[in-house]
């Protein structure tokens, strides 16, 4: 796996725009985004809505993800490219299902939806409709995903990836600034935990900075390449981002993503918690 | 959830949050579909908004000091500004 792999340009995206076998999936926390205008035949996936149980915490079962790759017409041939708002945060979370549930070719537009945006290139408000399929989805990969228990027993064995902000992991503040500071668990961070904020991993435009920056970025702040590796936020979509970094741009083996992440760990009765 | 909300000044329960809110303007116009992010005191990531049709931006930080800067097709902006309990209004010009 390489960058080129799992990583388009906004060029390459433009120039690929309504070929048959390539499906463009834009994946918002914000659905009115894509109403407003989005990259001509993409479909939307709600990251809410579409992509979590609705009525546990988790995200959707093998026929839930089956019933809406199927609706949204993309096919186990197809290739997928996923894009959105938020520095690409939910794109990269859906990327992360995707590859849990086993599909074969799924990339990310690098930029996402601000890149785009920003270089101003068009925006289409038609109505996409594809003809529904037979999706098939595998079982789901647990090897990247963790859960809690595994978390407390990581504490000082592996390199837990602490992705908020600097004030987020410290305690200052509970959830990123855009939201209200509302939450009730306990702030900090899971003792062990380095904090390698995303955003240090993506450029101002939403692109992911170069390999070797990449490289240096984790290499400087500790990282060690001979520890199993477990990434989580605050609910799971920003570590999905650095997951994706981790694992398919800089090829490191044996990375997961918490998506209970600090919404759950900072909830929980009697586990260790630092400032 | 990290969703960013439906931006715009629309009354708000501030009760004891520090909210840093304003509008992105540019050649006397609000710009909309801003980019604006929040940074922290060591110029780190905090959190990013894209500005409501009139051009507006809510942040919910703490007291301190903070950088806005916005990214627009039509150019870039910044200051930096000290926040308190409650409400902080600004405006963010892009020359």
């Amino acid at each position: 796996m390489s960058r080129n792999d799992v990583l388009v340009t906004v060029d390459w995206v433009q120039e690929h725009l309504g070929d048959p076998g390539i499906v463009l999936v834009e994946v918002d926390e914000d659905a009115s985004a894509y109403d407003g205008g989005h990259l001509e035949g993409a479909v939307k996936v709600d990251w809410k809505q579409d992509l979590q149980d609705p009525l546990r915490r988790d995200y959707i079962d093998k026929a839930g993800f089956e019933a809406l790759l199927s609706a949204r017409g993309i096919g186990n041939d197809d290739t997928v490219v996923l894009y959105g708002g938020n520095n690409n945060w939910f794109a990269a979370y859906a990327y992360w299902y995707f590859k849990i549930y086993g599909h074969r070719d799924v990339k990310l537009m690098d930029g996402g939806r601000k890149k785009w945006e920003l270089d101003g290139r068009p925006l289409s408000k038609d109505t996409v409709e594809r003809p529904a399929t037979q999706y098939k989805a595998g079982e789901p990969d647990f090897s990247i995903r963790a859960f809690r228990d595994e978390v407390v027993s990581s504490i000082g064995k592996a390199n837990l990836v602490d992705v908020r902000s600097p004030d987020e992991f410290s305690g200052k503040i509970l959830a990123p600034a855009h939201l209200p500071q509302e939450q009730s668990q306990r702030p900090g961070h899971v003792p062990s935990a380095i904090n390698i904020p995303w955003s240090k991993a993506a450029n101002e435009d939403g692109t992911f900075k170069s390999d070797e920056q990449l490289a240096a970025l984790y290499a400087e702040q500790g990282f060690d390449d001979s520890l199993p590796t477990i990434a989580y936020c605050r609910i799971g979509e920003r570590s999905s981002h650095t997951w994706f970094v981790l694992q398919e741009l800089l090829g490191k083996s044996n990375v997961k993503n918490y998506d209970g992440s600090w919404v759950e760990y900072g909830s929980l009765v009697g586990v260790p918690i630092e400032k | 959830m990290c969703a960013a909300p439906k931006q715009g000044n629309t009354l708000i329960e501030v009760g004891n949050q520090t909210v840093i809110q304003g509008q992105v303007w540019h050649d006397g116009a609000p710009v909309a579909g801003a980019y604006v992010r929040l940074l922290d005191s060591t110029d780190e990531f905090t959190a990013e908004v894209v500005t409501s049709p009139e051009g507006e931006f809510r942040f919910f930080a703490a007291p301190g000091e903070w950088k806005l800067r916005s990214l627009a097709q039509v150019g870039k902006g910044e200051r930096v500004l000290a926040a308190e309990v409650g409400l902080n209004e600004t405006t963010l010009v892009i020359e």
